[in-house]
């Protein structure tokens, strides 16, 4: 099932939680909806769900495929919703919660208790918790609750299945185990499903396609890849990794700010480039094209890179560079060592939505 | 390394000291009522149960209460579930305003009673020229006894339901759930022990209740006396014995009620640790 939403806006108050917007998701698609806290994420998906209402003027529309539900409320949307801290229904056993959705249908239309119950185990074969059926919430741990109140959600066959911050309280290596499943649930069942995270990695792994926004605002919709390779303006480029900046004065098609110099194809004036750390190569001596001496001030070898900390007179803020383990021995790199780095890539953006322009420092090596 | 408060001198002299206290003012009292009850052997206080004017006054006090607890629970309820579902203009305001019956002495809140609804009061008048007496009757005493207990229930619940927010419930609507079904079996399940101990806590307090009560009811024997006050008139009648025989009776409900309290919360903290 389709969801186009047509000039959806929220006001809280005086403040606006989100400005118009309009966004269509196709039918089957695992989409993610990606900001930081404060950014109108969770407020969207609860307008999507029914629980919040979007303000009434400007006139917004909200379709699931061909049936209008701006107007529906939440009970008659057929959407499944998994909240954050689960939300399980803490006096009833695990059983119980799964099948109160359907229990609580009207007694014309509701199915018959030997249904419910083969129905009930069904799901809960599927998110693998069978064995738990006598069980109540409080005795399960927190990646078991998020799966009853996933089967939970499931057990209506809704048309949409909407989901806040699903792993945001579960430990990392639980998060993953999870991630994966509901990408494969969601490939198998093939539900339309709108997630809500603050975790980049979260949503660059698991969406179709992604939703970054920012102060009520969408900033940009695309696959996760093209995203990351080509961001729309500075905050989707800053929000989706580490950034190091280097602003400073351009002439002559060459970068200054106190002793760092790099050149650049840009016209004369004030710049600021953004480097990510993993495009920053650390050499021993300076090139024809980046002169930019740092020194080393922190190494963390943990991880597949090490990651290098950076700092110089002419930076306002260290910088972070990951290196391979091969050059980082290589280069014997310890704390103090002073050291150059070359830039491979660079981006720049000159304002807010402004066209962008990215650079490719001048191959060298 | 000792903790604060291990020194065995200092613990022995306050659990010394509490216990002293305790047998003093609270103890030593309700022995004593129950010693005066029976001073004059048990037939006596028997003769003093069964007259006819304590049995009434016992008839009216249970009357009272049990049209009081219907009322506040279902007043608390509403009130506890408008407050911490809803957001809306002058939340805070009915957050105190739910306060008042306990910041008010209860024999201001019996005046005011009489003012509104005495025969010169300003609804008074027109109910006494419909024929419709309130002051002096039961029906005051039942107005008065709802006042001065309203804000157990909700105190009660309100922060318990502030503490568990709104997202079971959210969820058992989005799963297809009407209103009465939410409130049947998720709201209620999860509320129902703080129910129960505001419903024990206000039926403590309708049976207690003297202050209000002894404003508006005038005290007419066998009409409008409640047990609280049927103390009062006894002893005022140098009918010692039959005072402490019907206080003895409501400090028995008062025992009664500390004692179902006690059993409640006993069974939640098990229910805790079995979860």
């Amino acid at each position: 099932m389709s969801i186009r939403l047509k000039n959806i806006a929220k006001t809280f108050g005086d403040n606006s939680a989100l400005a118009p917007l309009d966004l269509d998701i196709g039918d089957g698609e695992l989409v993610g909806l990606l900001g930081p806290s404060g950014s109108g994420k969770t407020t969207l998906l609860r307008i999507i769900a029914g629980l919040e209402q979007a303000d009434r003027a400007p006139a917004g529309s909200i379709h699931f495929g061909d049936r209008e539900v701006t107007n529906v409320h939440v009970r008659d949307r057929r959407i499944g919703f998994v909240f954050q801290h689960y939300a399980l229904f803490r006096h009833m056993s695990v059983f119980d919660n799964v099948a109160f959705g359907l229990t609580a249908m009207p007694r014309r239309t509701r199915p018959s208790n030997g249904e419910i119950r083969a129905r009930v185990h069904r799901l809960l074969e599927m998110v693998r918790l069978e064995a738990f059926a006598d069980r109540y919430p409080a005795q399960l741990s927190g990646g078991q609750q998020q799966r009853v109140s996933l089967a939970r959600a499931l057990a209506l066959q809704p048309d949409v299945l909407l989901l806040d911050e699903p792993f945001g309280a579960l430990d990392a290596k639980v998060r993953q185990d999870l991630r994966r499943w509901l990408r494969h649930l969601h490939d198998e069942l093939n539900f339309t499903s709108v997630f809500v995270t603050h975790d980049q990695e979260e949503a660059l792994e698991l969406s179709d396609r992604v939703v970054v926004m920012s102060n009520g605002r969408i900033e940009q919709i695309d696959e996760p890849d093209t995203l990351y390779r080509k961001p729309a303006n500075r905050f989707v480029f800053e929000f989706l990794g580490d950034v190091n900046r280097l602003e400073g004065e351009v002439r002559d098609g060459e970068l200054t700010c106190g002793a760092a110099r790099l050149t650049v194809d840009l016209d004369e004036g004030r710049e600021e480039l953004l480097l990510r750390p993993h495009e920053l190569r650390l050499i021993e001596a300076p090139t024809a094209h980046a002169h930019l001496p740092v020194c080393v001030t922190a190494v963390s070898p943990v991880g597949a890179e090490v990651r290098v900390e950076l700092e110089a007179d002419w930076l306002a803020e260290p910088w972070l560079a990951t290196v391979r383990h091969a050059d980082f021995e290589r280069l014997a790199i310890r704390r103090g060592q002073h050291l150059f780095v070359e830039p491979r890539r660079w981006r720049r953006f000159s304002d807010e939505r402004a066209a962008r322009s990215t650079g490719r420092a001048v191959a060298s090596s | 390394m000792q903790r604060i408060g291990d020194a065995p001198r200092i613990r022995r002299l306050l659990i010394g000291l509490a216990l002293v206290l305790a047998a003093l003012f609270l103890l030593l009292p309700l022995v004593a009522i129950f010693a005066q009850a029976f001073a004059e052997g048990v037939a006596m206080f028997w003769a003093n149960l069964s007259d006819e004017y304590t049995l009434a006054a016992i008839g009216l006090t249970l009357f009272v209460t049990l049209l009081t607890i219907p009322v506040n629970l279902v007043f608390g309820v509403f009130l506890a579930w408008l407050v911490t579902r809803f957001s809306f203009p002058g939340r805070r305001l009915l957050q105190t305003l739910i306060d008042i019956p306990f910041a008010v002495s209860p024999v201001v809140a019996g005046l005011v009673y009489l003012l509104l609804y005495g025969r010169n009061g300003w609804v008074g008048g027109w109910l006494d020229s419909h024929d419709i007496q309130i002051m002096f009757a039961w029906p005051g005493i039942v107005l008065v006894t709802i006042f001065v207990t309203c804000p157990f229930v909700a105190r009660e619940l309100i922060p318990l339901m502030q503490a568990q927010g709104a997202r079971e419930e959210e969820a058992a609507v989005t799963l297809g759930a009407s209103g009465w079904t939410v409130f049947r079996r998720v709201t209620l399940p999860n509320i129902k022990w703080a129910l129960l101990y505001g419903v024990i806590l206000t039926n403590a307090r309708a049976v207690g209740e003297f202050g209000a009560v002894s404003v508006v009811s005038g005290s007419i024997r066998g009409e409008t006396n409640t047990l609280p006050l049927h103390v009062e008139l006894l002893y005022q009648d140098y009918n010692t014995v039959g005072a402490f025989t019907a206080a003895a009776l409501l400090a028995l409900i008062a025992l009664l009620t500390l004692a179902a309290k006690a059993l409640l919360e006993w069974r939640a903290t098990r229910r805790e640790t079995a979860a």
